[in-house]
Protein backbone atom coordinates (compact mmCIF):
# COMPACT_ATOMS: atom_id res chain seq x y z
CA UNK A 1 0.00 0.00 0.00
CA UNK A 2 1.21 3.57 -0.93
CA UNK A 3 1.03 5.61 2.36
CA UNK A 4 -0.70 9.04 2.82
CA UNK A 5 2.09 10.41 1.47
CA UNK A 6 1.93 9.54 -2.16
CA UNK A 7 -0.15 12.06 -3.03
CA UNK A 8 -0.63 11.96 -7.13
CA UNK A 9 -3.40 13.62 -8.85
CA UNK A 10 -5.17 11.35 -10.94
CA UNK A 11 -4.88 8.29 -9.90
CA UNK A 12 -7.95 8.03 -7.65
CA UNK A 13 -8.02 6.86 -4.00
CA UNK A 14 -11.37 4.74 -4.35
CA UNK A 15 -12.64 3.22 -7.59
CA UNK A 16 -15.76 1.12 -7.10
CA UNK A 17 -16.78 -0.33 -10.79
CA UNK A 18 -19.98 -2.26 -11.07
CA UNK A 19 -20.31 -3.49 -7.48
CA UNK A 20 -23.09 -6.13 -6.41
CA UNK A 21 -23.75 -7.45 -2.70
CA UNK A 22 -26.45 -9.64 -1.54
CA UNK A 23 -27.39 -10.42 1.88
CA UNK A 24 -28.96 -13.78 1.61
CA UNK A 25 -31.99 -13.23 -1.20
CA UNK A 26 -31.40 -9.51 -0.18
CA UNK A 27 -29.85 -7.73 -3.19
CA UNK A 28 -29.16 -4.62 -1.72
CA UNK A 29 -26.22 -2.82 -4.05
CA UNK A 30 -26.81 -3.33 -7.73
CA UNK A 31 -24.31 -2.28 -9.79
CA UNK A 32 -23.30 0.66 -8.33
CA UNK A 33 -19.81 2.30 -9.52
CA UNK A 34 -17.93 6.08 -8.53
CA UNK A 35 -14.71 7.53 -7.93
CA UNK A 36 -13.17 9.50 -5.29
CA UNK A 37 -10.18 11.52 -5.77
CA UNK A 38 -7.81 12.11 -3.36
CA UNK A 39 -8.70 15.83 -1.25
CA UNK A 40 -12.34 14.95 -1.73
CA UNK A 41 -15.19 14.89 0.23
CA UNK A 42 -18.13 12.76 -0.47
CA UNK A 43 -21.85 12.52 1.15
CA UNK A 44 -23.55 9.68 0.50
CA UNK A 45 -27.69 10.29 1.25
CA UNK A 46 -30.31 8.30 0.92
CA UNK A 47 -33.23 6.75 2.38
CA UNK A 48 -33.42 3.45 4.40
CA UNK A 49 -31.91 0.38 3.04
CA UNK A 50 -30.61 2.08 -0.12
CA UNK A 51 -27.31 0.14 0.76
CA UNK A 52 -25.25 3.75 1.89
CA UNK A 53 -23.87 2.23 4.62
CA UNK A 54 -23.20 -1.32 3.09
CA UNK A 55 -21.53 0.55 0.07
CA UNK A 56 -18.94 2.39 2.94
CA UNK A 57 -18.45 -1.56 4.58
CA UNK A 58 -17.34 -2.89 1.01
CA UNK A 59 -15.31 -0.10 0.77
CA UNK A 60 -13.00 -1.09 3.90
CA UNK A 61 -13.59 -5.09 2.87
CA UNK A 62 -15.52 -5.17 6.25
CA UNK A 63 -18.14 -6.72 4.01
CA UNK A 64 -17.52 -9.03 0.80
CA UNK A 65 -18.81 -7.60 -2.84
CA UNK A 66 -20.37 -10.54 -4.74
CA UNK A 67 -19.49 -8.89 -7.85
CA UNK A 68 -17.62 -6.10 -9.35
CA UNK A 69 -14.53 -4.49 -8.36
CA UNK A 70 -13.02 -1.96 -5.70
CA UNK A 71 -9.53 -0.38 -6.09
CA UNK A 72 -8.16 1.38 -3.26
CA UNK A 73 -5.46 3.36 -4.27
CA UNK A 74 -5.16 1.41 -7.21
CA UNK A 75 -5.25 -1.73 -5.38
CA UNK A 76 -8.25 -4.14 -5.83
CA UNK A 77 -9.66 -4.30 -2.15
CA UNK A 78 -9.72 -7.78 -0.22
CA UNK A 79 -8.92 -9.24 -3.30
CA UNK A 80 -6.27 -10.09 -5.75
CA UNK A 81 -6.28 -10.87 -9.23
CA UNK A 82 -5.41 -14.56 -10.18
CA UNK A 83 -5.62 -15.52 -13.70
CA UNK A 84 -8.70 -13.04 -14.63
CA UNK A 85 -10.75 -13.98 -11.48
CA UNK A 86 -10.88 -12.40 -8.02
CA UNK A 87 -9.37 -14.29 -5.58
CA UNK A 88 -9.76 -13.44 -1.59
CA UNK A 89 -6.56 -12.47 -0.05
CA UNK A 90 -6.11 -13.66 3.54
CA UNK A 91 -7.03 -12.02 6.25
CA UNK A 92 -3.88 -10.76 7.28
CA UNK A 93 -3.27 -9.18 3.79
CA UNK A 94 -6.51 -7.38 4.03
CA UNK A 95 -5.87 -6.17 7.80
CA UNK A 96 -3.13 -4.72 6.38
CA UNK A 97 -4.77 -2.72 3.48
CA UNK A 98 -7.60 -1.57 5.37
CA UNK A 99 -4.58 0.16 7.68
CA UNK A 100 -5.14 3.32 4.82
CA UNK A 101 -8.72 3.49 5.47
CA UNK A 102 -9.82 4.93 9.22
CA UNK A 103 -13.65 4.28 9.72
CA UNK A 104 -15.99 6.28 12.24
CA UNK A 105 -19.36 4.22 13.21
CA UNK A 106 -22.60 4.95 14.26
CA UNK A 107 -22.05 3.60 17.56
CA UNK A 108 -18.64 4.81 17.97
CA UNK A 109 -17.56 1.02 18.74
CA UNK A 110 -14.93 2.69 21.42
CA UNK A 111 -13.13 -0.18 23.34
CA UNK A 112 -14.88 -0.05 26.19
CA UNK A 113 -12.08 -1.70 28.50
CA UNK A 114 -9.48 1.09 27.54
CA UNK A 115 -9.15 4.66 28.22
CA UNK A 116 -9.93 6.98 25.60
CA UNK A 117 -5.93 7.70 25.12
CA UNK A 118 -5.28 3.94 24.75
CA UNK A 119 -8.03 3.68 22.18
CA UNK A 120 -6.65 5.94 20.10
CA UNK A 121 -3.14 4.00 20.59
CA UNK A 122 -4.50 1.09 19.75
CA UNK A 123 -3.79 0.87 16.31
CA UNK A 124 -0.21 2.87 16.07
CA UNK A 125 0.94 0.50 18.70
CA UNK A 126 -0.44 -3.11 18.12
CA UNK A 127 -0.68 -2.30 14.02
CA UNK A 128 1.74 -0.14 13.40
CA UNK A 129 4.07 -0.94 16.06
CA UNK A 130 4.90 2.03 16.96
CA UNK A 131 7.01 2.99 20.22
CA UNK A 132 4.59 3.67 23.60
CA UNK A 133 5.89 7.64 23.85
CA UNK A 134 5.43 8.04 20.24
CA UNK A 135 1.94 6.66 19.95
CA UNK A 136 0.82 8.62 23.15
CA UNK A 137 2.20 12.05 22.04
CA UNK A 138 0.33 11.50 18.72
CA UNK A 139 -2.49 10.49 21.11
CA UNK A 140 -2.52 13.65 22.82
CA UNK A 141 -2.24 15.80 20.04
CA UNK A 142 -5.39 14.15 18.71
CA UNK A 143 -7.56 14.96 21.82
CA UNK A 144 -6.59 18.54 21.55
CA UNK A 145 -7.45 18.44 17.86
CA UNK A 146 -10.72 16.81 18.68
CA UNK A 147 -10.90 19.59 21.38
CA UNK A 148 -11.38 16.59 24.65
CA UNK A 149 -7.34 17.00 25.87
CA UNK A 150 -8.69 16.45 29.08
CA UNK A 151 -10.39 13.15 28.71
CA UNK A 152 -7.49 11.02 28.16
CA UNK A 153 -7.81 8.65 31.54
CA UNK A 154 -11.41 8.54 31.25
CA UNK A 155 -13.53 5.32 29.87
CA UNK A 156 -16.22 5.53 27.21
CA UNK A 157 -18.51 4.54 29.95
CA UNK A 158 -17.95 8.25 31.41
CA UNK A 159 -18.10 10.15 28.39
CA UNK A 160 -20.86 11.74 26.58
CA UNK A 161 -22.08 10.25 22.77
CA UNK A 162 -20.55 13.35 21.07
CA UNK A 163 -17.40 12.71 23.35
CA UNK A 164 -17.29 9.29 22.25
CA UNK A 165 -17.60 10.02 18.37
CA UNK A 166 -14.65 12.54 18.52
CA UNK A 167 -12.41 9.98 20.14
CA UNK A 168 -13.62 7.39 17.79
CA UNK A 169 -12.52 10.22 15.16
CA UNK A 170 -9.19 10.94 17.06
CA UNK A 171 -8.98 6.81 17.24
CA UNK A 172 -9.19 6.45 13.09
CA UNK A 173 -6.66 9.41 13.17
CA UNK A 174 -3.85 8.43 14.75
CA UNK A 175 -3.43 5.44 11.81
CA UNK A 176 -2.49 8.23 9.56
CA UNK A 177 -5.60 7.28 6.94
CA UNK A 178 -5.41 8.12 3.32
CA UNK A 179 -9.25 7.72 3.25
CA UNK A 180 -11.58 8.39 5.84
CA UNK A 181 -14.60 6.71 5.67
CA UNK A 182 -18.13 7.83 8.30
CA UNK A 183 -20.95 5.99 8.45
CA UNK A 184 -23.85 7.73 10.06
CA UNK A 185 -21.69 9.83 12.47
CA UNK A 186 -24.52 11.88 14.21
CA UNK A 187 -27.19 9.87 13.62
CA UNK A 188 -27.06 8.17 17.41
CA UNK A 189 -26.59 11.48 19.25
CA UNK A 190 -28.47 13.92 21.41
CA UNK A 191 -29.32 16.93 19.11
CA UNK A 192 -26.99 19.24 21.45
CA UNK A 193 -24.03 16.89 20.20
CA UNK A 194 -23.94 16.40 16.46
CA UNK A 195 -22.61 20.25 16.33
CA UNK A 196 -19.63 19.29 18.32
CA UNK A 197 -19.03 16.38 15.84
CA UNK A 198 -19.58 17.71 12.68
CA UNK A 199 -17.37 20.79 13.62
CA UNK A 200 -14.68 18.17 14.03
CA UNK A 201 -15.40 16.73 10.32
CA UNK A 202 -15.55 19.90 8.83
CA UNK A 203 -12.42 20.73 10.68
CA UNK A 204 -10.64 17.38 8.78
CA UNK A 205 -12.35 18.35 5.48
CA UNK A 206 -10.61 21.86 5.57
CA UNK A 207 -7.14 19.79 5.98
CA UNK A 208 -7.62 18.37 2.71
CA UNK A 209 -8.56 14.81 4.19
CA UNK A 210 -10.36 12.54 1.55
CA UNK A 211 -13.75 11.15 3.24
CA UNK A 212 -16.95 10.03 2.25
CA UNK A 213 -19.62 10.76 4.69
CA UNK A 214 -23.13 8.66 4.98
CA UNK A 215 -25.04 11.56 6.57
CA UNK A 216 -28.69 13.25 7.16
CA UNK A 217 -26.90 16.45 7.84
CA UNK A 218 -27.32 18.65 4.89
CA UNK A 219 -25.90 21.71 6.71
CA UNK A 220 -22.61 19.18 6.73
CA UNK A 221 -23.44 19.01 2.91
CA UNK A 222 -23.44 21.90 2.07
CA UNK A 223 -20.87 23.45 3.81
CA UNK A 224 -18.13 20.40 3.14
CA UNK A 225 -19.56 18.19 0.37
CA UNK A 226 -17.40 18.50 -3.29
CA UNK A 227 -19.93 15.96 -4.46
CA UNK A 228 -23.16 14.42 -2.91
CA UNK A 229 -23.89 11.02 -4.14
CA UNK A 230 -27.38 10.27 -3.84
CA UNK A 231 -28.70 6.29 -3.71
CA UNK A 232 -31.76 4.83 -3.46
CA UNK A 233 -32.57 0.79 -3.71
CA UNK A 234 -29.21 -0.43 -3.73
CA UNK A 235 -28.25 2.16 -6.79
CA UNK A 236 -26.55 5.53 -7.32
CA UNK A 237 -29.71 7.84 -8.78
CA UNK A 238 -28.05 10.96 -8.96
CA UNK A 239 -24.44 12.14 -8.35
CA UNK A 240 -23.58 16.12 -8.38
CA UNK A 241 -21.56 18.76 -7.32
CA UNK A 242 -22.92 20.22 -3.87
CA UNK A 243 -24.72 23.36 -4.84
CA UNK A 244 -26.07 21.92 -8.02
CA UNK A 245 -27.29 19.16 -5.56
CA UNK A 246 -29.69 20.84 -3.87
CA UNK A 247 -30.41 23.62 -6.30
CA UNK A 248 -31.31 21.43 -9.66
CA UNK A 249 -31.62 18.02 -9.15
CA UNK A 250 -32.07 15.81 -11.94
CA UNK A 251 -33.77 12.83 -10.80
CA UNK A 252 -37.37 12.82 -10.27
CA UNK A 253 -36.57 10.33 -6.91
CA UNK A 254 -34.11 12.65 -5.37
CA UNK A 255 -36.67 15.37 -5.88
CA UNK A 256 -38.86 13.23 -3.92
CA UNK A 257 -35.97 12.74 -1.58
CA UNK A 258 -35.06 15.99 -1.30
CA UNK A 259 -38.77 17.22 -0.37
CA UNK A 260 -39.19 14.81 2.73
CA UNK A 261 -35.84 15.68 4.43
CA UNK A 262 -35.52 19.61 3.32
CA UNK A 263 -38.47 20.33 4.67
CA UNK B 1 -10.17 -48.62 67.46
CA UNK B 2 -13.31 -47.13 68.51
CA UNK B 3 -13.96 -43.56 68.98
CA UNK B 4 -12.92 -40.29 67.49
CA UNK B 5 -8.93 -39.62 68.22
CA UNK B 6 -8.33 -35.96 68.76
CA UNK B 7 -4.51 -36.86 69.03
CA UNK B 8 -4.34 -38.52 65.75
CA UNK B 9 -6.68 -35.66 63.71
CA UNK B 10 -4.49 -32.71 64.74
CA UNK B 11 -0.95 -35.02 63.93
CA UNK B 12 -2.66 -35.63 60.21
CA UNK B 13 -4.28 -32.23 60.02
CA UNK B 14 -0.09 -30.83 60.07
CA UNK B 15 1.27 -34.13 58.28
CA UNK B 16 3.68 -33.35 55.72
CA UNK B 17 2.57 -36.66 53.97
CA UNK B 18 -1.20 -35.46 53.24
CA UNK B 19 0.44 -31.66 52.94
CA UNK B 20 2.43 -33.00 49.96
CA UNK B 21 -0.99 -34.92 48.04
CA UNK B 22 -2.81 -31.05 49.00
CA UNK B 23 0.46 -29.57 47.05
CA UNK B 24 -0.24 -32.15 44.34
CA UNK B 25 -3.78 -31.55 44.36
CA UNK B 26 -3.15 -27.70 44.03
CA UNK B 27 -0.54 -28.00 41.04
CA UNK B 28 -2.04 -30.55 39.21
CA UNK B 29 -5.38 -28.01 38.94
CA UNK B 30 -3.42 -25.11 38.34
CA UNK B 31 -1.32 -27.08 35.18
CA UNK B 32 -4.96 -28.78 34.23
CA UNK B 33 -6.63 -24.87 33.96
CA UNK B 34 -3.67 -23.67 31.95
CA UNK B 35 -3.37 -26.47 29.50
CA UNK B 36 -7.61 -26.77 29.49
CA UNK B 37 -7.90 -22.36 28.90
CA UNK B 38 -5.20 -23.26 25.97
CA UNK B 39 -7.22 -26.02 24.57
CA UNK B 40 -10.83 -24.31 25.13
CA UNK B 41 -9.73 -21.61 23.62
CA UNK B 42 -8.10 -23.19 20.27
CA UNK B 43 -11.56 -25.41 20.35
CA UNK B 44 -13.55 -22.09 21.05
CA UNK B 45 -11.59 -20.43 17.91
CA UNK B 46 -12.55 -23.26 15.60
CA UNK B 47 -15.96 -24.21 16.46
CA UNK B 48 -16.82 -20.62 15.54
CA UNK B 49 -14.34 -20.53 12.48
CA UNK B 50 -16.05 -20.13 8.94
CA UNK B 51 -14.02 -23.71 7.92
CA UNK B 52 -16.00 -26.32 8.33
CA UNK B 53 -13.35 -28.99 8.33
CA UNK B 54 -12.15 -26.99 11.80
CA UNK B 55 -15.34 -26.63 12.91
CA UNK B 56 -15.80 -30.63 12.71
CA UNK B 57 -12.82 -31.02 14.62
CA UNK B 58 -13.89 -29.42 17.13
CA UNK B 59 -17.47 -30.54 17.20
CA UNK B 60 -15.85 -34.26 17.59
CA UNK B 61 -13.55 -33.19 20.33
CA UNK B 62 -16.40 -31.95 22.17
CA UNK B 63 -18.73 -34.30 21.47
CA UNK B 64 -16.33 -37.45 22.70
CA UNK B 65 -14.92 -35.50 26.00
CA UNK B 66 -18.60 -34.36 27.07
CA UNK B 67 -19.67 -37.58 26.30
CA UNK B 68 -17.86 -39.83 28.09
CA UNK B 69 -17.38 -40.15 31.80
CA UNK B 70 -13.83 -38.73 32.91
CA UNK B 71 -13.03 -41.37 34.89
CA UNK B 72 -13.77 -44.01 31.68
CA UNK B 73 -10.89 -41.53 29.86
CA UNK B 74 -8.58 -41.51 32.46
CA UNK B 75 -8.77 -45.45 32.60
CA UNK B 76 -8.71 -45.63 28.80
CA UNK B 77 -5.34 -43.14 29.10
CA UNK B 78 -3.53 -44.77 31.31
CA UNK B 79 -4.09 -48.69 31.41
CA UNK B 80 -6.24 -49.08 27.73
CA UNK B 81 -3.47 -47.32 25.56
CA UNK B 82 -0.29 -49.15 26.57
CA UNK B 83 -1.63 -52.09 24.63
CA UNK B 84 -1.52 -49.97 21.45
CA UNK B 85 2.39 -49.36 22.52
CA UNK B 86 1.45 -45.63 24.31
CA UNK B 87 2.55 -45.44 27.29
CA UNK B 88 2.34 -42.77 29.56
CA UNK B 89 2.89 -42.38 33.50
CA UNK B 90 0.74 -41.32 35.74
CA UNK B 91 1.57 -37.88 35.99
CA UNK B 92 1.32 -37.71 31.85
CA UNK B 93 -1.97 -39.66 31.99
CA UNK B 94 -3.45 -37.39 34.60
CA UNK B 95 -2.67 -34.10 32.91
CA UNK B 96 -3.51 -35.12 29.57
CA UNK B 97 -6.53 -36.87 30.74
CA UNK B 98 -8.01 -33.71 33.10
CA UNK B 99 -6.61 -30.98 30.09
CA UNK B 100 -8.61 -32.66 27.51
CA UNK B 101 -11.91 -32.87 29.70
CA UNK B 102 -11.56 -29.82 31.26
CA UNK B 103 -10.64 -28.26 27.90
CA UNK B 104 -13.62 -29.08 26.37
CA UNK B 105 -16.10 -27.89 29.22
CA UNK B 106 -13.97 -24.40 28.99
CA UNK B 107 -14.47 -24.16 25.36
CA UNK B 108 -17.83 -23.69 25.55
CA UNK B 109 -17.71 -21.23 28.41
CA UNK B 110 -14.77 -19.06 26.48
CA UNK B 111 -17.13 -19.49 22.77
CA UNK B 112 -20.25 -17.28 25.06
CA UNK B 113 -17.61 -14.73 26.30
CA UNK B 114 -16.81 -14.04 22.63
CA UNK B 115 -20.33 -14.10 21.61
CA UNK B 116 -20.84 -11.72 24.13
CA UNK B 117 -18.27 -8.81 22.90
CA UNK B 118 -20.89 -7.04 20.42
CA UNK B 119 -20.37 -7.28 16.59
CA UNK B 120 -19.42 -3.63 16.55
CA UNK B 121 -16.08 -4.12 18.64
CA UNK B 122 -14.77 -6.88 15.82
CA UNK B 123 -15.67 -3.91 12.99
CA UNK B 124 -13.92 -1.11 15.01
CA UNK B 125 -10.67 -3.31 15.60
CA UNK B 126 -10.56 -4.92 11.61
CA UNK B 127 -11.22 -1.63 10.33
CA UNK B 128 -8.41 -0.33 12.31
CA UNK B 129 -6.06 -2.58 10.35
CA UNK B 130 -5.77 -5.64 12.63
CA UNK B 131 -5.50 -8.86 12.23
CA UNK B 132 -7.60 -12.02 13.82
CA UNK B 133 -5.37 -12.82 16.76
CA UNK B 134 -4.27 -8.85 17.72
CA UNK B 135 -7.63 -8.25 17.82
CA UNK B 136 -8.53 -11.36 19.91
CA UNK B 137 -5.84 -10.30 22.15
CA UNK B 138 -6.21 -6.48 22.67
CA UNK B 139 -9.82 -5.90 22.19
CA UNK B 140 -11.99 -9.14 22.48
CA UNK B 141 -11.03 -11.57 25.41
CA UNK B 142 -10.17 -8.88 27.52
CA UNK B 143 -13.77 -8.04 27.33
CA UNK B 144 -15.06 -11.58 26.69
CA UNK B 145 -12.89 -12.07 30.25
CA UNK B 146 -15.42 -10.01 32.12
CA UNK B 147 -18.23 -12.90 31.32
CA UNK B 148 -15.65 -15.91 31.31
CA UNK B 149 -13.98 -15.32 34.38
CA UNK B 150 -17.14 -16.03 37.01
CA UNK B 151 -17.86 -19.74 34.87
CA UNK B 152 -14.16 -20.33 34.40
CA UNK B 153 -13.37 -19.68 38.43
CA UNK B 154 -16.75 -22.13 39.09
CA UNK B 155 -14.97 -24.84 36.93
CA UNK B 156 -11.75 -24.63 38.57
CA UNK B 157 -13.60 -24.80 41.94
CA UNK B 158 -14.86 -28.31 40.25
CA UNK B 159 -11.35 -29.06 39.12
CA UNK B 160 -9.56 -28.86 42.85
CA UNK B 161 -12.05 -31.18 43.72
CA UNK B 162 -12.26 -33.40 40.46
CA UNK B 163 -8.53 -34.14 40.68
CA UNK B 164 -9.50 -36.40 43.02
CA UNK B 165 -10.52 -39.10 40.31
CA UNK B 166 -6.85 -39.38 39.25
CA UNK B 167 -6.31 -41.14 42.27
CA UNK B 168 -7.89 -44.20 40.60
CA UNK B 169 -4.59 -44.24 38.72
CA UNK B 170 -2.97 -43.97 41.67
CA UNK B 171 -1.73 -40.07 41.26
CA UNK B 172 -0.69 -39.81 44.40
CA UNK B 173 -2.98 -36.41 45.37
CA UNK B 174 -4.85 -35.32 48.19
CA UNK B 175 -7.39 -37.95 47.92
CA UNK B 176 -5.00 -40.71 47.19
CA UNK B 177 -2.67 -40.32 49.80
CA UNK B 178 -5.20 -40.42 52.38
CA UNK B 179 -6.47 -43.21 51.31
CA UNK B 180 -2.29 -44.69 51.46
CA UNK B 181 -2.36 -43.44 55.07
CA UNK B 182 -5.56 -45.09 56.26
CA UNK B 183 -4.28 -48.66 54.54
CA UNK B 184 -1.53 -48.21 57.02
CA UNK B 185 -3.53 -46.82 60.43
CA UNK B 186 -6.62 -47.30 59.31
CA UNK B 187 -8.02 -44.54 60.84
CA UNK B 188 -10.68 -43.54 58.05
CA UNK B 189 -12.54 -40.86 59.94
CA UNK B 190 -10.18 -38.35 61.43
CA UNK B 191 -8.01 -38.80 57.86
CA UNK B 192 -10.60 -38.30 55.81
CA UNK B 193 -11.74 -35.24 57.97
CA UNK B 194 -8.48 -34.07 57.31
CA UNK B 195 -8.90 -34.14 53.42
CA UNK B 196 -12.25 -32.58 53.33
CA UNK B 197 -10.90 -29.75 55.42
CA UNK B 198 -7.86 -29.34 52.92
CA UNK B 199 -10.44 -29.28 50.21
CA UNK B 200 -12.73 -26.51 52.34
CA UNK B 201 -9.42 -24.34 52.35
CA UNK B 202 -8.24 -24.65 48.86
CA UNK B 203 -11.93 -24.10 47.36
CA UNK B 204 -12.01 -20.87 49.96
CA UNK B 205 -8.80 -19.44 49.25
CA UNK B 206 -9.77 -19.80 45.54
CA UNK B 207 -12.78 -17.87 46.08
CA UNK B 208 -10.91 -14.79 47.59
CA UNK B 209 -8.79 -15.13 44.70
CA UNK B 210 -11.69 -15.37 42.25
CA UNK B 211 -13.32 -12.28 43.57
CA UNK B 212 -10.56 -10.37 43.24
CA UNK B 213 -9.97 -11.74 39.49
CA UNK B 214 -13.55 -10.53 38.75
CA UNK B 215 -13.15 -7.29 39.98
CA UNK B 216 -9.73 -6.71 38.10
CA UNK B 217 -11.37 -7.34 34.80
CA UNK B 218 -14.72 -5.71 35.29
CA UNK B 219 -12.94 -2.57 36.25
CA UNK B 220 -13.10 0.00 33.29
CA UNK B 221 -16.34 -1.15 32.70
CA UNK B 222 -17.77 -0.25 36.27
CA UNK B 223 -19.84 2.96 35.38
CA UNK B 224 -21.41 0.66 32.69
CA UNK B 225 -25.04 2.72 32.52
CA UNK B 226 -24.15 5.00 29.70
CA UNK B 227 -22.12 1.82 27.86
CA UNK B 228 -24.58 -0.91 28.02
CA UNK B 229 -27.28 1.27 26.51
CA UNK B 230 -25.07 2.22 23.47
CA UNK B 231 -23.65 -0.78 23.07
CA UNK B 232 -26.68 -2.74 23.29
CA UNK B 233 -28.27 -0.47 20.40
CA UNK B 234 -24.98 -1.19 18.41
CA UNK B 235 -25.30 -4.82 18.70
CA UNK B 236 -28.85 -4.83 17.16
CA UNK B 237 -27.96 -2.30 14.77
CA UNK B 238 -25.17 -4.23 13.35
CA UNK B 239 -27.07 -7.51 13.24
CA UNK B 240 -29.77 -6.06 11.37
CA UNK B 241 -27.82 -6.36 8.37
CA UNK B 242 -27.42 -2.53 8.37
CA UNK B 243 -30.53 -1.92 6.77
CA UNK B 244 -30.32 2.06 7.45
CA UNK B 245 -33.56 1.73 9.12
CA UNK B 246 -32.72 4.49 11.52
CA UNK B 247 -32.92 7.11 8.66
CA UNK B 248 -35.17 8.50 8.27
CA UNK B 249 -35.97 10.27 11.90
CA UNK B 250 -32.44 12.00 12.18
CA UNK B 251 -32.46 14.53 9.71
CA UNK B 252 -31.54 18.30 9.58
CA UNK B 253 -32.72 20.76 11.64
Amino acid sequence: MSGPSGTTSGQPIVEVENVHKYFGSLHVLKGVGMTVQRGEVIVLIGPSGSGKSTLLRCINHLEKIDEGRIRLNGHPMGYREAAGRPVELREREVAKQRQDVGMVFQQFNLFPHLTALENITAGPLHVLRQKKEDAERNARQLLEMVGLPNKADAYPGQLSGGQQQRIAIARALAMRPALMLFDEPTSALDPEMITEVLDVMLKLSEQGMTMIVVTHEMGFAKAAADRIIFMDEGRIMEEAAADRFFTAPQHERTRQFLGKILH
Amino acid sequence: MPGWDWGAFFRYLVSPYLLEGAWTTIWLSAVVMTFGLLLGLLAAVMNMSKNRALQSIAGFYLWIMRGTPLLVQLIIIYTGLPQVGIKLNVVQSALLGLSLNEGAYLSEIIRAGILSVPRGQFDAARALGMDYSTLMRVIVLPQAARVIIPPLGNNFNGLLKTTSITSVISMEELLRRGQMLIQVDFRVLEIFTVAALYYLVMITAWGVVQRRLEAHFGRSVTPTAERKRTNGAGTANVGSARLDRREMEHDLR
